[in-house]
Parts: C-alpha cells; structure tokens; sequence
C-alpha cells in the first residue's frame, strides 16, 4: 500500500504554489531587512533572531510532538513567525524574553486557535503587543543606531529617541529629526527590522514579483497614513503634516508588506483587501496623532485581524443568481 | 422536581460538576475582576458563598408562600439583605479587603450564581439541600477564583497572597494582572479542564462499551 492513488476533484494541475514555497519566498524577502538590522544595529540583532526562530521552531515542534499531531515545522511558517517578532522588537530587549514572545506566539496565538491557517490575528505582533504591556520599559529602550549593546545586561545602555518620539517631541529628545536619507536607509534608531525602507521595499518588490503578495493592502495602507499625517499630524493646522516622514518612520513600511498582508489574518476579496489596508491606515494615525504611543502600526494591524470575518461576510462576492431571487421573493 | 440526589452529590455537584464558573459560566464578571491576587480571590469567593448559603436557606423556607410572578423580585430583595450584611461587616472588620474589592461586593446582588441557583434549586428542594448546594456552589466558586489568582498573581506580580515568591531580579509578567491576563487565563484553564474532562468521559464510555459486549 505505499502507493496510494490521490483521488481529488477537478481541477488536476499540479502547481508549485505549497505552502512551503510562499513561506520560502517570506524568508527570502525579509532577509534584507535581517541584513539592514544588523547593519544598523550590530551583532545582537542576529543573535536576537536566531534565538527567535530558532524558539519558534521548536515550540511548534514540542507542541507538535506532545499532542501527537502531524509535524508541521516544515511548512517553515514558524521561521516567518520568528524573524517577525525579532524584526519587531528593540536590539535591547533581554534574551529571555524574546524565548517568552516565541512562546505566545506559536503556542497561544498560533496553535491554541488550531495551528497555521486558523490562527486569529497575527502571531508575531500580538507577541508583541503581549511583550509590550508586560515589559513596557524593555521593549520601549531604544538606542541610536551603531551603539555598542552589551550581550547581557541592556539596562544601562544610552536610550535615544525613535524618529516617531522625536517628531511627536517627546521629552528629552533632541530636536534634531533625522534626514530623509537616514529614514531610507534605517539610519536611525527602532526596532530591529524595522527601520530600513529601503530593505523593507526590496523584500516588498520580491514579494510582489513573485505574485506572494498583491498591491491592494500595502498600497491603501500607505496612502492612507500619508494622507491622514499630511493633514492632522502638523503643528501649523491641518495640511502641514510631513507625510513622507511619517510613512519612513517607524513599523508602517514593515507592517504594510509583511505583516498586514498575511493570508490568515486578512480578507481574502480584493474589496476586502482594500477596506482592511485603509482601515489600518486611519487606526494608525489615529494612534500616532492623537493616541498616547508614539507608534500604532502594529496594534491597528491587530484590530483590523480581529474585524477581518466580519470584512470577509460583507464584501464576500454574491451567488450567481442568489440576490435576484430574493429580491423577486420580497416583491 | 423534587432533587433525587443524596446529600453529598449534591455538594460535590456545585463543587466539581456544575462548578459554577467553570462548567457553567456564571459569575464571569467578577471572576475576571477581582482575581488579581489570592486574597482578593478568596474574600470574593467567601462573601458570595455567604450570601449564597443564607439565601439559598431564605428562598427555600419561603418557596411555598413565594407567589410565582413576583419570585424573581422576591429573590433580589433577599439576596440584597444578606448581601448588605455581607457588605458590613466586610467594612467593619477587613476595611483593606472592603476597599480593594471595592463595587464588587454590592454587585454580588445581581451575580448570576445567585440568582441561577435561587431559581433551579433552592426554589424546589428542602432546606438542608439548598444549604449544602450553596456551600458547595460557593465553594466552587471560590476554588476557582482562587485558582485563577494564583496563576494571575504568581505570574503577574511574582507573589503569592502578597508574599514575594521570588528574588529580586524578577520581572513580573505585568499582563497577567492586567484584563487581558484574565481572559488569557481563564481561556487556558478552561481549555485544560475541557481536555481532561473530555478524557474522563472517553474512558468512561470505552468501559461501558466493553462491559456491553
């Protein structure tokens, strides 16, 4: 019996497209922004990622292994779920709690709901929001880029401003806002994937190539914080925001291309996909202009998962047919 | 409508089968509340059994003499009465306990362990039934407050009825005293139970499946 016959419906085409191959692609893309994360920030940035994935893996194998359901580590979603947490987490953070955000991760958010696919929002940023409210001060302590950060012991290092707390003139930050440039290239301080457009936009374009992602929801979500900022986050009144500034600073360009355009978390209908991008869009500047974070891209992306069903039953595409016949059943 | 039941399953009822929070999914409001910390858990707990004893005792000596479309009004006022007792003495004699349970006591009045167990049993038993029903249905629900604290606090705060568990260089979890560590933990515990009394009720019918044959 070890050749079994696979007897399907239509159609019979045998595609390249598995799951494996499109987390694969994700891999590929985020490696710029991994390179750009070390770059700026230094040796730690990788050890924060290995230990990140390498944790990721091995919780969804344990999980796997202790409920004695089919291994699914090589699917190779967890590798994503860990390079997206490590990219959303300061280079500071202590070791341990990166293994702890793996944990909530794979294990509460992703296999608690019935593993890949079923998950409810997206793993890697509600580690985040959940390292956030537990350990505020740790994932709040940036440093500017090209500081030495000890291995052990962040505690002491010299905290600096991300562009988004210096735009929004926090306190004790310096005056001085970073160029475009810095912006780009991730010059500049944040967490560790997050800070290089320009990384960000390679990875962004290898997707989009690829046809892994499509357009709708990074495009819509970008527009949308440009417009919002452009008109309500400058201080001379409305239409003197620095939309440019806004969508280079901070998670928005990581969290449009990567974060909000994962299958399991987002609408599967183009008008969905739209609704979904705008909607993170109007949340973020809501959080940035008015909110008390200087940064809302990853808790707007986690709302708009939560609303994601309802978005799905609303723009779902009506039944040949099926809205004609009620309308003459009414009348 | 008579209860066949003995005496003590009838306990054990309120204790572990029905346990009204998790099993039957009264009282949620402050089960989630109040569990930031051991103490609060059992003082909440305690107080509602209180109440839930006494009142179970009231409605069931007046069941008969309750006119039917007026029953609902008549329990509240009951349970409001020993909830006020309650509330009281709570004040008179653990003033700290009194004010970090704070709204939550005089709440007791419309939690719905109360009012659910006034209305399906002590309404139809006699009174020694109803009285064990409420000690065990209190004692449930204190367990699992209690339960829920424990995991909230230890992990949240790193202590145990106030008393530090660990060293100094403990980071506390902080969500876990927050809302969300309430649901994240009542969702876990509830998950777990539902598993082992998933098992419990496999094994059970495998046996009588074996007997069968």
């Amino acid at each position: 019996m070890d050749n079994l016959l696979v007897v399907s419906h239509s159609p019979h085409v045998l595609g390249k497209n598995t799951v494996r191959r499109t987390m694969l692609d994700v891999i590929i893309a985020l490696i710029p922004a991994f390179v750009a994360g070390i770059l700026v920030f230094g040796y730690r940035a990788a050890v924060i990622t290995v230990i990140s994935v390498v944790s990721c893996v091995v919780f969804e194998w344990l999980w796997n292994k202790i409920l004695k359901k089919p291994a699914s580590v090589g699917d190779l979603s967890a590798i994503v779920t860990g390079m997206l947490l490590a990219f959303n987490v300061p280079v500071t953070l202590p070791l341990w709690m990166v293994v702890i955000g793996a944990f909530f991760a794979i294990i509460i958010v992703k296999q608690f709901f019935g593993g890949l696919g079923h998950n409810f929002m997206n793993p890697a940023l509600a580690a985040r929001a959940f390292l956030l409210a537990s350990w505020a001060l740790a994932m709040t302590t940036w440093v500017a880029p090209h500081t030495a950060v000890p291995l052990w012991n962040t505690a002491d290092v010299v905290t600096s401003a991300t562009p988004l707390a210096a735009y929004a003139g926090a306190e004790g930050t310096v005056t001085q806002l970073p160029s475009y440039l810095d912006l780009f290239l991730g010059n500049v301080g944040g967490c560790i994937g997050e800070t290089s457009a320009l990384a960000i936009l390679i990875g962004g374009i290898y997707l989009l190539a690829r046809k892994v992602i499509k357009l709708r929801i990074p495009l819509t979500y970008l527009a949308t914080v440009a417009l919002g900022t452009w008109m309500f986050a400058g201080s001379d009144g409305l239409f003197s925001g620095d939309a440019l500034y806004q969508i280079l600073a901070g998670g928005v360009m990581l969290g449009a291309f990567f974060m909000a355009t994962d299958y399991t978390t987002t609408p599967y209908t183009p008008m969905g996909q739209i609704i979904f991008g705008i909607g993170c869009g109007v949340i973020t500047v809501l959080i940035r202009v008015w909110g008390g974070y200087p940064e809302g891209c990853s808790y707007s992306i986690l709302l708009m998962n939560i609303v994601t069903p309802l978005i799905d039953r609303v723009t779902a595409p009506k039944r040949y047919g099926a809205s004609k016949k009620r309308k003459e059943a009414k009348a | 409508m008579e209860n066949k039941k003995g005496y003590l399953s009838t306990f054990l009822n309120g204790l572990i089968t029905e346990n009204p929070t998790l099993v039957l999914f009264l009282g949620m409001c402050p089960t989630l509340a109040v569990t930031t910390g051991v103490i609060n858990g059992v003082g909440m707990g305690l107080s509602t059994t209180a109440v839930l004893i006494c009142s179970n005792i009231v409605i069931s000596l007046l069941r008969k003499f309750i006119p039917d479309k007026i029953r609902i009004a008549s329990y509240i006022v009951i349970i409001a009465g020993f909830v006020t007792i309650v509330q009281m003495l709570l004040n008179a004699y653990v003033p700290a306990l009194s004010s970090s349970l704070g709204i939550y006591i005089p709440l007791i009045v419309v939690n719905c362990i109360i009012l659910g167990r006034a209305e399906a049993f002590a309404n139809k038993n006699t009174v020694g039934k109803s009285a064990l029903d409420g000690l065990g249905m209190g004692l449930g629900f204190t367990c699992s407050l209690c339960i829920i604290a424990a995991v909230r606090e230890i992990l949240g705060a790193g202590t145990f009825a106030g008393i530090p568990l660990f060293g100094e260089s403990f980071q506390p979890v902080s969500i876990m005293i927050l809302p969300p560590g309430a649901f994240l933990t009542l969702g876990v515990l509830l998950a777990v139970i539902n598993v082992i009394g998933g098992r419990i009720k496999k094994n059970k019918s495998d046996d009588t499946e074996k007997e069968g044959i």
